[in-house]
């Protein structure tokens, strides 16, 4: 069984992004990258998938800058198989994203796409959800446990109120949550073999999409910023401030 | 100009992030119209009915609508869009898994977990973890969107008198299956809708000591319970607690973090409670740079102290 996992490079999630003094946009001149955590768990999933035998072929497959080779390398480092780059300098939203996957996902037939639930820098988590939509496949989103058998993936959800159990038929959209596995550290052997693996490179005309973006960033702003806080020395004074000062219990 | 709020429901009532939708629906202009696609659901259905400011309700009701099943839900939204010029859900696990389905159907962008609407197709929404607040506009006819609760008060529960209107339910997707669940049951508050949270991190150390040690505190306050994602990880707590970036958004009158460093990613989920308050032994801990109230302490003694003296 084939399976394609979308990835996306990101500002590492340690970095505190800032806002540019024009309000124009983020600053991420300079700033660490990485691959989006959700992808790296989806990734990681892929893998274990395939050691256990159920899957044949890992594909990874990311749209952006021609950095994103990087992630996509280390997405090969982790286990994936081969990667496909589609490249553009067109600000990428999820619509657009989804649309370049269902025609990566036409062309190359999987029987399942596994991504992470949503990418730290947007904050979207709509990606994984409108690719199932566009290709008529079912979707199990939030996904903390997979097992695939007899065409039909078993998927233990995390939503609201605990856990949620579907089946769903393949092929299907997975996306990752934070529990599903924990990604294995990537080997220096591995990251060597990964260079060598097959990387290739498109545009989102060759796939007939048009990636121009719908919604218009008009402004990014700093979010309210909090008052000062004072240090209390012991619970006694703690109880006072929170009964008499913030009037909260 | 007609906002379609798609109800967060259990079929009997109607839950709290609706209300908070409804306002949002309300900013945006225009009549607000509730649908409640369920299974049995005429409770719900009668209840959303009486929130202020909604002049109709729709009720589909089937098998097939029983359990928040993305590819039923979407399918139904998707049966009434025509009529709407704005699609709102509460971001919820069940909104967020189904609304993008409907957006990309309509072959229009969503906007996710918007916080303010500044003009029909202008709207507020974090990114970065918060750290950063993106106002966009969207060209699109239709605007497909998910609330962010914390954004909005609450619509008042009754005063409205719509009418239902019964629309035909759709037919299950043969592609996907409900198979059973593992809900958490409890007489707490539930952790969006509670006024003060009590939250514990890894430093508790055992799934026993949060419960020895988070919950009595939990219970003197009439509080919710909460969880950093590395507790949860950890297996101290169960995952509907966590409160984070990718977790629940919270934003209470009062939220205790015991044992809490504060990474940005559990920042993302608390920093906009009324008051903080950090207990935590280590005094770099970032936490206390959000907090109004910080108790450099041992948690193992301090909040059982707390909780002695409430």
């Amino acid at each position: 069984m084939k399976v394609l996992v979308p990835v996306k490079r990101v500002v590492d999630y340690n970095v505190k992004v800032r806002v540019k003094s024009d309000g124009s946009d983020v600053d991420i001149a300079n700033v660490k990258m990485s691959m989006n955590p959700f992808d790296e768990i989806a990734v990681e999933e892929a893998v274990r998938l395939k050691e256990k035998g159920v899957v044949t072929e890992i594909v990874a497959v990311s749209a952006g800058v021609t950095q994103c080779q990087e992630t996509l390398r280390t997405a090969m480092a982790i286990g994936a198989d081969r990667a496909i780059l589609i490249e553009t300098q067109e600000s990428l939203q999820p619509l657009a994203v989804a649309k370049l996957l269902k025609a990566v996902a036409d062309k190359e037939q999987p029987q399942m796409v596994i991504m992470g639930k949503q990418a730290i820098d947007d904050d979207a988590n709509q990606t994984g959800q409108m690719l199932a939509a566009l290709a008529g496949w079912s979707q199990a989103t939030f996904a903390s446990e997979v097992s695939v058998a007899d065409g039909v993936a078993t998927v233990k959800r995390e939503i609201d109120g605990g856990l949620e159990t579907l089946n769903v038929q393949l092929p299907a959209v997975i996306t990752t949550d934070l529990r599903l596995n924990e990604p294995r550290y990537v080997t220096l052997p591995n990251i060597m073999k990964a260079k060598k693996k097959p990387l290739e490179t498109l545009t989102p005309a060759d796939l007939g999409v048009d990636v121009t973006p719908r919604l218009t960033t008009v402004k990014v702003s700093e979010p309210p910023v909090r008052g000062a806080g004072v240090k209390v020395p012991d619970v006694a004074t703690l109880v006072d401030k929170l009964k008499n000062e913030a009037k909260v219990i | 100009m007609t906002t379609l709020v798609i109800a967060e429901h259990d079929n009997a009532s109607i839950k709290g992030a609706t209300f908070n939708a409804v306002t949002a629906a309300l900013a945006c202009g225009g009549d607000v119209h509730v649908l409640v696609a369920g299974h049995q659901a005429s409770g719900a259905a009668a209840a959303a009915c009486q929130i202020a400011g909604v002049t109709s309700v729709l009720h589909a009701d089937g098998e097939a609508l029983a359990h928040g099943l993305a590819e039923n839900l979407a399918a139904q939204v998707l049966a009434v869009a025509k009529d709407y010029s704005h699609i709102l859900f509460a971001a919820t696990a069940t909104g967020k898994n189904a609304a993008p389905r409907v957006a990309a159907a309509l072959d229009v962008a969503q906007i996710s977990e918007i916080t303010r609407v500044v003009s029909p197709d202008t709207f507020e929404r974090p990114i970065y973890a918060g750290n950063a607040i993106a106002t966009v506009q969207s060209a699109d006819s239709t605007k497909v969107i998910t609330v962010r609760a914390t954004g909005f008060d609450a619509a008042e529960t009754t005063g409205g008198s719509a009418t239902v209107t019964a629309v035909d339910a759709v037919a299950a997707s043969p592609l996907s299956a409900f198979v059973g669940s593992e809900l958490a049951k409890s007489d707490r508050p539930e952790l969006t809708a509670a006024k003060v949270i009590v939250s514990g991190g890894r430093a508790l150390g055992s799934s026993e000591k949060f419960d020895e040690v988070i919950v009595p505190l939990a219970d003197k306050l009439g509080a919710a319970v909460g969880a950093s994602r590395a507790a949860v990880d950890a297996g101290y707590a169960s995952n509907d607690l966590q409160v984070g970036q990718t977790g629940k958004i919270v934003a209470p009158q009062l939220y205790m973090a015991c044992g809490i460093s504060g990474a940005i990613q559990h920042l993302a989920g608390m920093k906009d409670s009324k008051v903080i308050v950090a207990i935590n032994k280590d005094p770099e801990a970032p936490i206390f740079s959000v907090a109004d109230y910080g108790l450099e302490a041992d948690l193992f003694d301090a909040v059982p102290e707390l909780t002695r003296s409430l």
